[in-house]
């Protein structure tokens, strides 16, 4: 029996808001002028008052409903079916959360209050700040990353700052090949040169090859464990050791930490700087791509760094210290996405020790049930134990009909789900890599695996079918050429090619 | 728990189909030596009724009331935007790497994208940055960039917002990039002359806020007009984008690449973020933007559709060649900042603004009744300078006690402007409430 969501269905066309406005027509009613009305042109100089208004739509209240409302039914999200989405954590986004962002007393409270008309707010920072360094083991956080790549940016920035002062600036940043895309620019952007260690067969770091490499040129490494292949890396505290033993610093990139909680943590690993990313692990929302937050803990070796201020307690009274002089710096204007933060905080308490490390447990349950499904269907390039994720590739049906990774992804849509990580990890070619997350109930987790083989067995029988897929959607495949050739990205844009 | 589907024997049956003894044993991989022994160390779990009450008590009721912006303002969002935020489609889904079933967040980036390049007046914008002050930082390295990283020089305006200057001196530290201070003028404006005299030939960049840090109207069309003839670039940072309902924009000014805030436009403050940094920029400099881009394409069948588009900018492929490490953004802030600015349409924008600064002219022309001085001769928009004098911090304090921030004493960022405070005045603030926060400032007795 096919249990999959995938049907096809009515959808509601909508044009851009720009193609459907009407002149005088407006979507919202000011409140009537209780002071004298100042003319623009008699207060400022002319050169600088606007001549045309913006042409932004005009359109009333009801069309704006419409419109975003239709937009909506137009995307997949994780509470229409599984998005299993490897690296991403796609999980469920409680509800509670939203309700707690949304409360006055937070999302009314100006960054500049008084620290005495804000001390809710910090408290929950500061909370939220003491459970992160509980589960990671670390020593200092800072909450004001807005993301993971932000986070990223920071702890590198970090490492930077203390060999400057140390005296001894570095050049070179040591990346394995399994781990994330983003560490490489990440170093780049800190005026570093990346050096990128291939992993060895079994998928993991090479120690040997990183002995060779690793001097006192090399500022960090930067792990991400586990690594994009989903596989632990066994011999991180030794990694960490050799790069401590030649004045280095370890950066973990901690978008997997989902992995991880109440199992290990990131001390004892010899870490010395890591970012979470809280809108994987702690259940606030993708939003579409952001608004993330991507808190950075830190070890005695680099907390003097972290961004400044941080949130302190003092005598039951909570502050922001500035008075840090080794700091970076800031990296964003205020203290961070704490709108994002409350929802973590939420989550962190409402799950509690116990309910985090049963999502650890359940997270990698699901995953090595993937994958003890799917093995035999699809190539399963490394055999390493994975924890939370795990990567197939395209290579048996590649070799057989050309059928690729992108084409099952496609046709896995029409069976109503996400697809998996397709671009990810470079190491695999052909990667399908699969994060089912803890929140997917067996049922659905079974109906994904379902649709993986049925499409398996149609590459077999129909392979044309999964090569044209999807079918069941709006649109067909896009050009992208043809998107990056003539990029088109305004309405401008738009009304000038036709 | 709720949110942890398995039951006793869905593990069971699970854990045979993999073939394991037990969860336990899935977590092999991990060194005995790296195991942890003990439970996580973390306060009891609280089930919903008392997260309620607990996130309640923190929370704690009304928000002070805020005559103060500073980078984050407040104004009056239709509540339907928080609402259509509430869409789970919208909020429940991560980048649309599947353009097929991501065609509602597609379309509304390069809505999105569309409006932003309208308000600030240049060709093209992306999905988003995290904020202004990392927006502007972002923009600094793009314009150094354009000029091939040979110049090392960055002007930058005493009125950018100081901790955009901050973000600004971190974002830049491991690059060949010096940046100075061009002071203001008694206007409050970017003092031009000592600009013309800083300007040289290894001048990359100029930065410039507008309307500025102490609420002063630039002549971004002077400052360009200089920096061109020196070979520099303009980047302008704007944390008010409602000014562009009446503020010429800063793309026919002349700058090359505008940037700003949105957290003012979303509904929520949220004791300063999320909000979304914006980010526009002339076409010819697209290449070498940061951040996503939505460009419309067609399907197979001939339909209109949006995919991402230029990615060969991005990290995810060029690595350590990228134009910036940054991948998420701030997309649902920046929808939110859509359909605000869907609901305001070109007449609403304006009016608003106008709102805004007639609200601020009558708490200047007050202040200056009540006997208080203006620190800045130069026109604003819904912000200025009152110079409180050293009482300023008892009599902010007093109106704290009544839960009212009656402006920003800038001694916090600089000691020498101790007692000269930045007031805002937006829609939010009736007549009545202002007088009397600009009393207090002035000295008068607060009924008790």
């Amino acid at each position: 029996m096919n249990r999959s969501p995938g049907r096809q269905g009515r959808l509601l066309a909508e044009q851009l808001l720009c193609e459907q406005s009407t002149p005088g027509r407006r979507g919202l009613d000011l409140a009537k002028l209780d002071v004298d009305p100042v003319d623009v042109n008699k207060a400022w100089p002319a050169a600088c008052v606007r001549a045309q208004p913006p042409a932004l739509p005009e359109v009333s209240e009801v069309e704006v409903a419409r419109h975003y409302t239709r937009l909506s039914t137009w995307n997949h999200s994780v509470d229409l079916a599984a998005y299993p989405l490897g690296s991403c954590t796609m999980k469920y986004n409680p509800r509670i959360n939203e309700w707690a962002a949304r409360l006055d007393g937070f999302a009314g409270l100006h960054p500049y209050a008084p620290e005495s008309l804000a001390q809710g707010a910090l408290k929950l920072m500061y909370e939220l700040g003491q459970g992160l360094l509980a589960v990671t083991g670390l020593e200092s956080v800072s909450l004001q990353p807005a993301a993971g790549a932000h986070g990223e940016l920071t702890g590198i920035m970090m490492v930077r700052k203390a060999l400057e002062e140390r005296g001894t600036p570095r050049c070179l940043v040591v990346v394995p090949d399994s781990a994330h895309g983003t560490n490489p620019a990440t170093a780049a952007l800190n005026g570093f040169k990346v050096l990128t260690v291939a992993s060895l067969s079994d998928g993991t770091a090479d120690v040997e090859a990183l002995r060779k490499l690793v001097d006192e040129s090399v500022a960090a490494v930067m792990i991400t464990n586990p690594n994009t292949l989903g596989v632990f890396e066994p011999r991180i505290k030794e990694i960490a050791d050799l790069v401590h033993s030649k004045g280095g610093f370890v950066y973990m990139d901690g978008a997997n930490l989902n992995a991880l909680m109440g199992k290990t943590q990131m001390a004892a690993m010899g870490v010395d700087v890591m970012h979470i990313n809280l809108h994987k692990t702690f259940s606030t929302p993708h939003g579409g791509g952001g608004p993330g937050a991507g808190a950075v803990c830190a070890a005695r070796s680099l907390a003097a760094y972290l961004p400044k201020p941080v949130v302190v307690e003092r005598g039951g009274q909570y502050a922001l210290d500035y008075d840090r002089p080794h700091s970076i710096g800031r990296v964003r204007s205020f203290y961070g996405n704490f709108g994002v933060l409350v929802r973590a905080y939420t989550y962190l308490r409402e799950l509690g020790a116990a309910g985090l490390t049963r999502a650890t447990e359940l997270a990698v349950l699901n995953a090595n049930y993937v994958r003890a499904r799917l093995k035999g269907r699809y190539d399963l390039p490394y055999a390493t134990p994975t924890l939370h994720e795990v990567v197939f590739s395209d290579k048996t049906q590649k070799e057989n009909t050309g059928v690729t990774n992108i084409d099952v992804a496609k046709r896995l849509i029409d069976h109503g789900f996400h697809p998996p990580t397709v671009s990810f990890p470079l190491i695999v070619h052909g990667a399908l890599m699969i994060e089912p997350c803890e929140t997917e109930p067996p049922s659905s987790v079974d109906a994904l695996c379902d649709a993986f083989l049925q499409i398996a067995d149609e590459v077999e029988r129909d392979p044309d079918q999964v090569k044209s897929a999807p079918h069941t959607t709006m649109i067909g495949r896009l050009d992208d050429v043809r998107a990056a050739r003539q990029p088109v990205l305004t309405y401008r844009d738009l009304l000038a090619t036709k | 728990m709720r949110y942890l589907p398995h039951t006793d024997d869905d593990v069971r049956r699970m854990l045979e189909v993999i073939g394991a003894r037990s969860i336990d044993a899935l977590f092999a991989s991990i060194p005995e030596s790296l195991r942890l022994k003990q439970p996580l160390q973390l306060p009891p779990a609280l089930c919903e009724s008392e997260l309620k009450q607990h996130l309640g008590e923190l929370a704690g009721g009304a928000p002070p009331i805020a005559l103060v912006g500073a980078g984050a303002y407040q104004h009056a969002i239709p509540v339907i935007v928080d609402q259509l935020l509430l869409r789970t489609e919208f909020f429940t889904a991560y980048t649309p790497y599947q353009p097929e079933i991501s065609q509602g967040t597609l379309q509304a980036i390069f809505e999105y994208q569309t409006m932003m390049a309208e308000l600030t007046g240049l060709d093209v914008a992306n999905a988003s940055m995290y904020d202004g002050a990392s927006a502007t930082a972002e923009a600094v390295l793009m314009a150094w960039r354009i000029g091939r990283e040979k110049k090392s020089a960055v002007l930058v305006s005493a009125a950018l917002h100081p901790e955009y200057r901050e973000v600004l001196a971190t974002y830049t530290a491991a690059m060949p990039i010096k940046l100075r201070t061009v002071d203001v003028d008694p206007s409050g404006a970017t003092d031009r002359a000592a600009l013309a005299k800083q300007l040289d030939a290894d001048t990359a960049v100029v930065v410039l806020q507008a309307p500025n840090f102490f609420g002063v109207v630039e002549d971004v069309a002077a400052v360009a007009a200089a920096a061109k003839s020196a070979g520099a670039i303009v980047v302008t940072a704007t944390p008010e984008p409602v000014a562009l309902g009446i503020m010429r924009s800063p793309g026919d000014a002349g700058a090359e690449i505008a940037v700003g805030e949105g957290l003012g436009l979303t509904g929520a403050l949220s004791f300063g973020g999320p909000g979304f940094g914006f980010f526009a920029a002339r076409k010819d400099h697209l290449r070498q933007m940061p951040g996503r881009l939505v460009g419309a394409t067609v399907d197979s069948r001939g339909e209109r559709g949006f995919v991402l588009t230029l990615s060969t900018r991005e990290q995810h492929i060029r690595r350590e060649k990228a134009t910036s490490n940054i991948c998420s953004n701030q997309g649902l802030c920046a929808l939110a900042g859509s359909i605000a600015l869907s609901c305001l349409g070109p007449q609403g924008l304006r009016e608003l603004a106008q709102h805004n600064l007639a609200k601020a002219e009558y708490a200047k022309r007050k202040a200056t009744q009540f006997g208080l001085k203006l620190v800045f001769s130069g026109p604003t928009f819904n912000e200025f300078v009152l110079d409180v004098g050293p009482a300023a911090t008892d009599r902010l304090l007093r109106l704290a006690e009544r839960r009212i921030i009656g402006g920003l004493d800038l001694g916090r960022f600089d000691s020498k402007r101790r007692g000269q405070v930045l007031v805002c005045t937006t829609e939010m603030h009736g007549r009545g409430l202002i007088d009397r926060v600009i009393g207090a400032l002035a000295g008068q007795k607060e009924p008790a």
